[in-house]
């Protein structure tokens, strides 16, 4: 069947990534507070250079997560991020909508 | 998570079979279940669980905390007949965010020219029913009105378990067709899950209307059902 073209697959982006031999990491909401733009379960996959595909939030918090992503590449140790208005860093990242969510990081191993 | 276990997770994904992904917080140890395969024991309840309810979500096991994903196939619809509401529909569907085919073996109907842009099949139901099978995640729209055309794939509808069945035809139509139906050795409540007269009741009259009609039962078929097990949640 056709795929659906009008927004490109994080996860079949990240595989491309990885055989093209680019350092990948997958962030995913493992957990959602009050409003949360994107559902638990979705992806943002970002490469070494800073390139990324898909969303963890509606555009607040993607640019932290891309950030703290780089650090996960060089060591390969994954960690969960909590962005919500409660937390400073993630206020002035911009999670707005009043929610929290967590995001693990982690490195794709190959 | 690895390479390997993101290849077969990608891989489950193109080939349309759900699959879930348990990861372990503290390890950062992820293992991939996929529907229809082997998958150890002590993560077929949660696996079965997750993919019944399609959400994904922190669970328990073992003392452990895990992330567990579910990743279920996009819906997608396949509509018998290459007919005026197909037309309308083919184009709805897509803005709705659905996959959709068209068959019809009569090729005076299925033109390029009629459905441009859209994937059309001018060939038997039957026959393209052996190479690309039906699922839970396909609606079946028949809109041809002709039973050789529509029935067979009707029967394949309702047994692969697709969450959405439906029929063109007035309710006197439809009666003869469950008539067919019972014929081929359908049971009665098999048969009870054809939507006919087709698409939800709100008067429509014209192709593009009964389209929306259409379009909106099938999508309440797929947001109020669990589509695994079929059975209807309380509204």
């Amino acid at each position: 069947m056709q795929a659906s073209t009008d927004t490109l697959d994080p996860l079949a982006v990240a595989e491309a990534w990885v055989c093209e031999g680019r350092q990948v990491a997958i962030a995913t909401v493992i957990e959602t507070w009050g409003s949360a733009p994107r559902p638990v379960g979705s992806h943002l996959v970002i490469d070494g250079a800073g390139n990324f595909e898909g969303s963890v939030s509606g555009g607040c918090v993607e640019g932290a997560v891309i950030g703290e992503a780089a650090d996960i590449l060089e060591t390969g140790k994954a960690k969960i991020l909590e962005f919500g208005v409660a937390d400073e860093t993630a206020w002035r990242v911009g999670l707005s909508c009043g929610g929290r969510i967590r995001v693990l990081v982690e490195r794709v191993d190959g | 998570m690895d390479l390997a276990t993101l290849q077969a997770l990608n891989a489950a994904r193109t080939s349309r079979r759900a699959a879930a992904v348990f990861t372990d917080l503290e390890t950062d140890q992820s293992v991939l279940c996929v529907e229809g395969e082997r998958c150890a024991d002590e993560w077929i309840d949660a696996m079965t669980a997750a993919l019944r309810s399609g959400k994904p979500g922190m669970i328990m096991a073992g003392g452990r905390s895990l992330f567990l994903n579910v990743y279920l196939p996009p819906p997608r619809i396949l509509v018998v007949g290459a007919v005026h509401i197909s037309q309308a529909l083919a184009r709805m569907a897509a803005v709705a965010g659905f996959d959709l085919t068209i068959l019809d073996p009569r090729t005076a109907f299925a033109t390029a020219e009629r459905f441009s842009g859209v994937e059309l099949i001018a060939d038997w139901p039957e026959d393209v029913l052996k190479v690309r099978p039906l699922d839970r995640f396909t609606a079946l729209v028949a809109v041809t009105h002709d039973p050789k055309i529509d029935d067979e794939p009707i029967r394949a509808a309702l047994a692969a378990g697709c969450f959405y069945v439906g029929a063109l035809g007035s309710r006197k139509t439809h009666a003869s067709r469950v008539e067919r139906l019972r014929r081929l050795g359908l049971s009665d409540e098999a048969i009870a899950r054809v939507r006919a007269p087709i698409g939800l009741d709100i008067g429509a009259t014209s192709p593009a209307e009964i389209a929306v009609a259409i379009l909106a039962e099938i999508i309440e078929a797929l947001r109020r059902r669990d589509i695994l097990s079929g059975s209807e949640e309380p509204r």
